[in-house]
Parts: C-alpha cells; sequence; structure tokens
C-alpha cells in the first residue's frame, strides 16, 4: 500500500496540459453562469431533498442547497455508476451553499445525504443538448479532473471538521470530540491514498502508535483517539498535539489540492483503499480504541468507488465486462455493510461477531480482485 | 505470452521417466497428459501424475509425501457462477498438475501495471506428483435450513447423508464440514502450498475458504510399491489400507458403482476427513507394552501382536499365556478390522500435522486423516462408532474436525470440469 509515493514519483503516464478542474464550488468559476437559467433551489431536510427541477440544458448549472434539516447533509450530482459530477460536503443544519456544475448531456442524479451516509435521497436529473463524444484521451484528461474535483470537495470538509474535532479535544468535551472523531476521519479516509503520497505527513496525522519510530512522538488521530477512550479519559494536556494536528491536516490539504494525479494513480489508490480495509479495518487494528472502524471501513469503500468512477467512461470504453464485475460487487460490499449500520453511524467493531467479519472480509475480496485489474486497463495504449 | 518460467518447468517434468509426454500448447486440455488415473506406475518423485481419467487423480496415486487441504463456503446464489469457478478451476488445476504456472499469462509474462495471474512461489519448481482432488459437501446440496440452493437437492446422493455424532467427538464447527473441499497433494509442500493458494484466489467472491490443513509424512500408502510410513504416534499406519493395485477390492470398497445412487457420482468416491489432535506428551509416558497392546501391533516390525511379519493378517482369536486375547479387545487394530465391521474396509490417505505449540507448550500435532471410500454409511460409520466407543487410543486422541464429501469421477478431457454430470 506504500507504492502509492512510489507511483507518483515516477509520474507514470501522467498527462500534460493539465485540464482546469471545471465545477466545484469555488468562487471564481467563470463559466458561464446562467446557460442553464438562474441557480436551482435544494430544499434539503433530514428526509427529503426536494431539486426544484428535473431537467437542464448543456452547461455549467448553479445549485443552491439549502439544509433545513437537523443533521448536517450532503449534495452530490451524480453521473451513471455513481461518478461524482459536483458535490458539497458537511451541509451544517441552517445554511446554504452553492454548487456550480459543468454537465454536458446525459442522465444524472441528484442526491442529498442527510447524516452524510447511505445512498441518499435521490432524484433523475436529465441534461439535454448537444455534446461531440470524448476521445479516449480526453476521457483520461477528464477522470483526473473529476477525481481532483473530488479530492477538493473531501479536503473542503476534512478542514472544518478537523477544527471542529480539536475544538472540542481543547475544550475538553471529551463527549463532543469522541462524536466528532469518526465524523472529521471520514473525509480522510476516502482520500487517504492521495495523503499517503506525502509519506512524512500520514504517520503524523494517522500513524497507530506501532508505526512511530525512535526519536518521534505520537500524535495525530490516534493519539487522540487513545487519550479520548482512555478508561479515565484525559486530554488536558493534549492541547499542543491537536494544534500540531490541524496544522498537519492543513499542510495537507494545500498539498492534496495542487497534487496533479494520474489515471493510474487511481487505479491504484482504488485498490489501495481497499487494501487498508482488509488490513486494518477488517481487523480493528486502525482504531483500536474507539472501535470506530466501520466508519473508516465505509470511508474508504467510498473513496475506492469514487475513483472508479472517475475512471467509468475509459473503463466502460475498454471492458465493459470489468465495469459491470465492479458494480456487482460494488453493490455486494455495499449490502453487507448496511447489516451494521446503526443510526447515522455503524456497529463497533468490538461489537462484531467473527462471522460478521468474514463475510465483511469475503466481499472486499471479492471487490479487490477485479479492482486490480483496473491499472492495466487504464495504462493499456 | 511470455513462457520462459513455464517451459523451464516443464522440460524438468517431461525429464521424469516414464512421464507421459506434455505437449507444448498452452491451451487447455491440449496441453493435458492423457491416461488414467488408475495408472499403476508409480510417479517418479519429481514428475507430472496424469490430470484427466476415469477417476479423480489423488485417490489412488501413490500417495504423496505432502498435504494442502482446504474446504470452502459457497458464497455466490448464482448458479452460474459456481459452474464457472468449477470451470476455472479445472482449467488451473490441468496447468498446475502439469508443472506449469496456474493462470494463462503466468507468474511473471504479464503486463506490469497488472497482478500477474500465477503467485510465483512455483516458478522452476517440477510437477512434483501434483494431485488435486475435489469435493461436494452435503451443505452444498442444501443448507442447513434445508434450502435448496442450487437446484442440486433432487441430486444429493444418499450415500452423502450428514455423519451422526460420534461418542466423544467435541467438533470445531469453524474447522468442519465445508461446501466444497479441494484436496492437493505433492512430494513439495511449496507445489501444494501454490496449488491450493492459487484456487483460493480464483475462487475470490464465489467461495470462501472456511478452514484448511497442511499435512507431512503421509501416513498410509496406497500402493504395494510404497513401504508403510508411521504416525506420530510412532507406529505404522495404513498397513492393511486399500492398494491401487487390488482392483476387483478397489470395485467393491471404493469407487462407485452404476446403480450406487445418482448417475453423476459413478466413478467417484466419498471422502471423509478427520483432524485428529494427538496428545503426544502423555503417550510417550506410556510404556511400550502399553502402546502396543493399544494399537494392536509391534512398534517396530508393525506386524499385529503374535505374528512376525508387517502384512500378515492379525489373529482376532489368538489367545496369550494367560488365556486372555493376544489382541486386546479394545485395540485399535481389533476394532477397526474388517471382520469386526461387516467387512468395511476404507482406503486412508491421511498426513501427519504439527501446528507449532498450544498454551500449554504441548506439541499440536496429530493426525489429518483422510479416507475414501464407496459408501460412508456402510464403510467410515461403523467404523468409526466401534473406535469411538471402545477404542482404548481414545485416551490419546482429541478429534477436532469432522468433514464429508463427495469426490466426483475425473475429468474425461479439456471440455469436462469437475462435476460437470451434477450440473447438467
Amino acid at each position: 500500500m506504500r507504492t502509492t509515493r512510489i507511483l507518483a514519483l515516477a509520474a507514470v503516464g501522467v498527462l500534460g496540459g493539465a485540464l482546469a478542474a471545471c465545477g466545484g464550488d469555488s468562487a471564481d468559476d467563470t463559466a458561464a453562469a446562467g446557460s442553464a437559467g438562474g441557480p436551482i433551489t435544494v430544499k434539503a431536510s433530514d428526509t427529503t431533498c426536494e431539486v426544484a427541477k428535473n431537467a437542464v440544458d448543456a452547461g455549467t448549472s448553479v445549485f443552491t442547497i439549502t439544509n433545513g434539516g437537523n443533521k448536517v447533509t450532503e449534495f452530490y450530482v451524480y453521473a451513471p455508476g455513481d461518478r461524482v459530477m459536483g458535490e458539497v460536503e458537511n451541509i451544517a443544519p441552517g445554511l446554504s451553499r452553492e454548487l456550480h456544475v459543468e454537465l454536458p448531456s446525459g442522465t444524472y442524479e441528484t442526491a442529498c445525504k442527510p447524516g452524510m451516509i447511505g445512498k441518499g435521497i435521490r432524484a433523475a436529473l436529465t441534461v439535454s443538448g448537444s455534446a461531440a463524444p470524448l476521445t479516449d484521451d480526453a476521457k483520461l484528461a477528464d477522470a483526473t479532473a473529476s477525481y481532483s474535483r473530488y479530492v477538493k470537495s473531501q479536503t473542503g470538509a476534512l478542514l472544518p471538521k478537523t477544527e471542529e474535532f480539536v475544538a472540542a479535544v481543547k475544550a475538553g468535551d471529551v463527549d463532543k470530540a469522541k462524536a466528532l472523531f469518526p465524523i472529521a476521519r471520514t473525509y480522510w479516509e476516502r482520500i487517504e491514498p492521495v495523503a499517503e503520497i506525502f509519506g512524512d505527513l500520514d504517520p503524523k496525522i494517522d500513524g497507530r502508535e506501532e508505526v512511530i519510530e525512535e526519536g518521534m512522538e505520537f500524535t495525530g488521530f490516534h493519539r487522540l483517539e487513545k487519550d479520548l477512550w482512555a478508561a479515565k479519559p484525559d486530554v488536558s494536556k493534549d492541547g499542543p498535539i491537536a494544534d500540531q494536528l490541524l496544522t498537519d491536516v492543513k499542510e495537507i490539504v494545500a498539498k492534496a489540492n495542487a497534487e496533479k494525479l494520474s489515471p493510474l494513480q487511481l487505479a491504484n489508490g482504488a485498490k489501495g483503499l481497499l487494501d487498508e480495509v482488509a488490513t486494518g479495518k477488517i481487523t480493528g487494528e486502525e482504531d483500536r480504541y474507539s472501535h470506530t472502524d466501520l466508519w473508516d471501513f465505509n470511508a474508504n469503500v467510498e473513496g475506492s468507488k469514487a475513483a472508479i468512477a472517475s475512471l467509468r467512461p475509459v473503463l466502460e470504453e475498454r471492458d465493459p465486462a470489468l465495469v459491470k464485475t465492479l458494480d456487482t460487487e460494488f453493490a455486494n460490499v455495499d449490502t453487507t455493510l448496511t447489516k451494521y449500520r446503526e443510526g447515522d453511524g455503524w456497529k463497533l467493531h468490538n461489537k462484531l461477531t467473527e462471522a460478521d467479519l468474514k463475510g465483511l472480509s469475503d466481499a472486499i475480496n471479492a471487490l479487490a480482485e477485479p479492482i486490480s485489474k483496473v491499472a492495466a486497463v487504464v495504462s493499456k495504449k | 505470452m511470455s513462457d520462459s518460467s513455464l517451459s523451464r518447468r516443464r522440460a524438468i517434468a517431461l525429464a521424469g521417466v516414464g512421464v507421459a509426454g506434455v505437449t507444448g500448447a498452452a491451451a487447455i486440455g491440449s496441453a493435458l497428459v492423457k491416461g488414467s488415473a488408475g495408472d499403476t506406475t508409480p510417479h517418479p518423485v519429481e514428475g507430472a501424475v496424469a490430470f484427466t481419467g476415469e477417476h479423480q487423480a489423488g485417490i489412488v496415486t501413490p500417495a504423496q509425501d505432502r498435504l494442502h487441504f482446504v474446504a470452502f463456503d459457497v458464497i455466490t446464489k448464482d448458479r452460474e457462477r459456481l459452474i464457472g469457478l468449477l470451470k476455472d478451476w479445472t482449467a488451473a488445476a490441468a496447468r498446475m498438475t502439469a508443472g506449469r504456472d496456474a493462470g494463462e499469462i503466468g507468474a511473471v509474462g504479464g503486463v506490469p501495471e497488472a497482478p500477474p495471474d500465477d503467485t510465483g512461489e512455483a516458478l522452476g519448481l517440477p510437477p512434483s506428483g501434483l494431485t488435486i482432488t475435489v469435493g461436494f459437501g452435503p451443505t452444498l446440496f442444501r443448507d442447513a435450513t434445508g434450502k435448496d440452493r442450487f437446484g442440486l437437492a433432487a441430486k444429493r446422493p444418499p450415500a452423502l447423508d450428514d455423519l451422526p455424532h460420534f461418542p466423544g467427538d467435541v467438533l470445531d464447527d469453524s474447522l468442519s464440514g465445508g461446501d466444497l473441499c479441494v484436496q492437493a497433494c505433492a512430494n513439495d509442500p511449496q507445489v501444494a502450498v501454490h496449488a491450493i493458494r492459487n484456487l483460493a484466489r480464483i475462487g475470490m467472491g464465489v467461495v470462501s475458504v472456511r478452514w484448511s490443513q497442511l499435512g507431512f509424512g503421509r501416513t498410509s500408502s496406497t500402493s504395494t510399491t510404497q513401504t508403510t510410513a508411521r504416525n506420530l504416534f510412532g507406529f505404522k499406519d495404513g498397513t492393511a489400507n486399500l492398494k491401487l493395485e487390488e482392483t476387483d477390492l478397489l470395485r467393491e470398497h471404493l469407487w462407485v458403482q452404476p446403480g450406487d445412487g445418482p448417475d453423476w457420482m459413478t466413478g467417484g468416491s466419498y471422502l471423509v476427513s478427520r483432524k485428529i489432535r494427538m496428545i503426544v506428551e502423555t503417550w510417550d509416558r506410556s510404556s511400550l507394552a502399553e502402546q502396543e497392546m493399544i494399537v494392536g501391533r509391534q512398534k517396530g516390525t508393525g506386524a499385529p501382536l503374535g505374528k512376525s511379519g508387517e502384512f500378515e493378517e492379525p489373529d482376532l482369536e489368538a489367545k496369550g499365556a494367560d488365556g486372555e486375547p493376544l489382541l486386546a479387545l479394545r485395540s485399535h487394530v481389533r476394532l477397526a478390522h474388517p471382520t469386526t465391521n461387516g467387512g468395511a474396509r476404507l482406503l486412508r490417505r491421511g498426513y501427519n500435522f504439527v501446528d507449532g505449540s498450544d498454551g500449554l507448550g504441548r506439541l499440536d500435532a496429530g493426525l489429518f486423516f483422510i479416507a475414501f471410500q464407496r459408501d460412508p454409511r456402510k464403510q467410515f460409520v461403523p467404523i468409526q462408532r466401534s473406535l469411538s466407543r471402545q477404542d482404548e487410543m481414545n485416551e490419546y486422541l482429541k478429534p477436532v474436525s469432522l468433514g464429508l464429501f463427495a469426490c466426483p469421477p475425473g475429468v474425461s478431457g479439456p471440455d469436462d470440469f469437475w462435476g460437470r454430470a451434477l450440473f447438467i
């Protein structure tokens, strides 16, 4: 799983002419706003997701999402196979956020995810207009652009959630910090392969106690986890650790957003995320104090799915049978994982039986084997 | 495809004396050794054993020295995926038993970005007498709730009845049973492990490993050309075993005959696996006389008590000077003898195991018993019942696992696959 860095350095098949990421929710979006009419309002609650339009013209669409519920929500525009065209994370109750997204003609789905979990509340969205079919190279470029958007949206939520977590730790609010711990980590775990490119930051942020080398201090998420879940929780001396975590996360967010990933890295990242699940989350080693491994597990799978979804147009072209297999096996992982949902979260790892874990392991293996074939398909000339 | 590595393995395979010619074509089938698995030529230690034949190889094949046995649960509900797996397994097994890689591309022949379709640890090793034998467990036909999982329930042979509970058995459910089993035997442990590892990998998403067992030092001979090996009690084991040269006896006791049950099993055989932990520390403290009395044989020669040659028939009537039977009433040999069990005989093919040590510093060791037979209801079950109830040896034994599998007949050629007749 540490190959990401090597591949990154080797810059295998990195595309020249980086495509500017379109979409995202950046304010400097200069696309012809309004080409598809005014903003489309989205009224989100804990149980509903009312999208004002179900058909728009090709071009840039602007959605204004207002969260009228009590749970934090997310809003997505998906192309087939849950390929993320645009998304807004971490919309707190009472807030409104905007999404600018460029949509070629085709069929899409919108989704609100109250509680940030599950498939979300979906609706069809038809985009009409003419668009020339993309060339193979353009599809690859599009894949990396699409994944960059994903990384940006995740880091955009990772930062504020880490800030909230750190603030709770420093305020000595143990219960609040415990509740925020798996949530903040979700955004981290979704883009873990990207984080691992930055080899020195990764262990500082996400290192477990046993990976700490001599002369290094045990810091980051898991150090705070250990203190929060101790028999007598005590984070009174953890101020510097919490500050350092936020500093490190800020640095990695800046680096991740500047990083240009190659299609091959996406493919290897999708596999890498499942390796993370198979080696760390299934065993309960990752979150050994809090036992919140299934939050990480689910986030790793979502991240893997996002990377594959970015590559989908290329894979459809080159190996449709593999796409079908991946769809089947992703669905199987979701079905298996859903058994362990509890409210807006997950069952704790120490409440899972050996048989539960074996079922999860089988589902991950069934998905990881075909996913390991994606890299070769992507790199085929 | 690049097959420089394959050809190296194949060259060694071909060097084996008396091995049927292996053609160089890569396609499955055309590269299979044509011959009968009942071929009575002992295979050379490093050579290839014919994969195709009337019966599956690995049953009467002269017992190799090493075992890797695995039981799988089928995790798909899709009958077609299960059939697809059996086809893929058959093709991979045909390649591996001929000393070639598991996949068509091989361990090092593919593109750098793709994971190899063979795991690579057998590169450069000869076929090593590898045989791969497949069996179907009762739960493949109906699950514990009685559900017909793959439309096979009507084809479940009566002889594949769930085994009864044997007195004294404390079985670990996670080490027992299984929907499918694969027995890989070879003269090199790395070759046997390589075979199982690659089949398990091919099966991901369709099957899941339920349990597996490594074994060494065959405890039975299945050919008159072999000497009788010893188990971890230090005694020769399998002296009175069925042997491949006894073709009439094999018809009577080993191979399923037409009319025995559903046609798809004709030419097949039933496999019972039983992992028996031996408490060797206490056994080693018992006197030689006690050990010999319990087994019913001399430790050195393997001869039945009161006889001088290993292969002499035990005399169940003989009395010692004290008027007591020479073969104790609760001795292993007496209780397992055909005359005690209505003539029932088995083809045993077990292996020793040592799985490290337990927390008490005792060797976690024993016998991984494997027996093939025509009908377990008439063979293994009565024999084991009498052993479980009376065998003095039980004091030193702890059975922990039990499995029963229907091993279909052999694969006839490139268009055939394991269990095809069951699924059509």
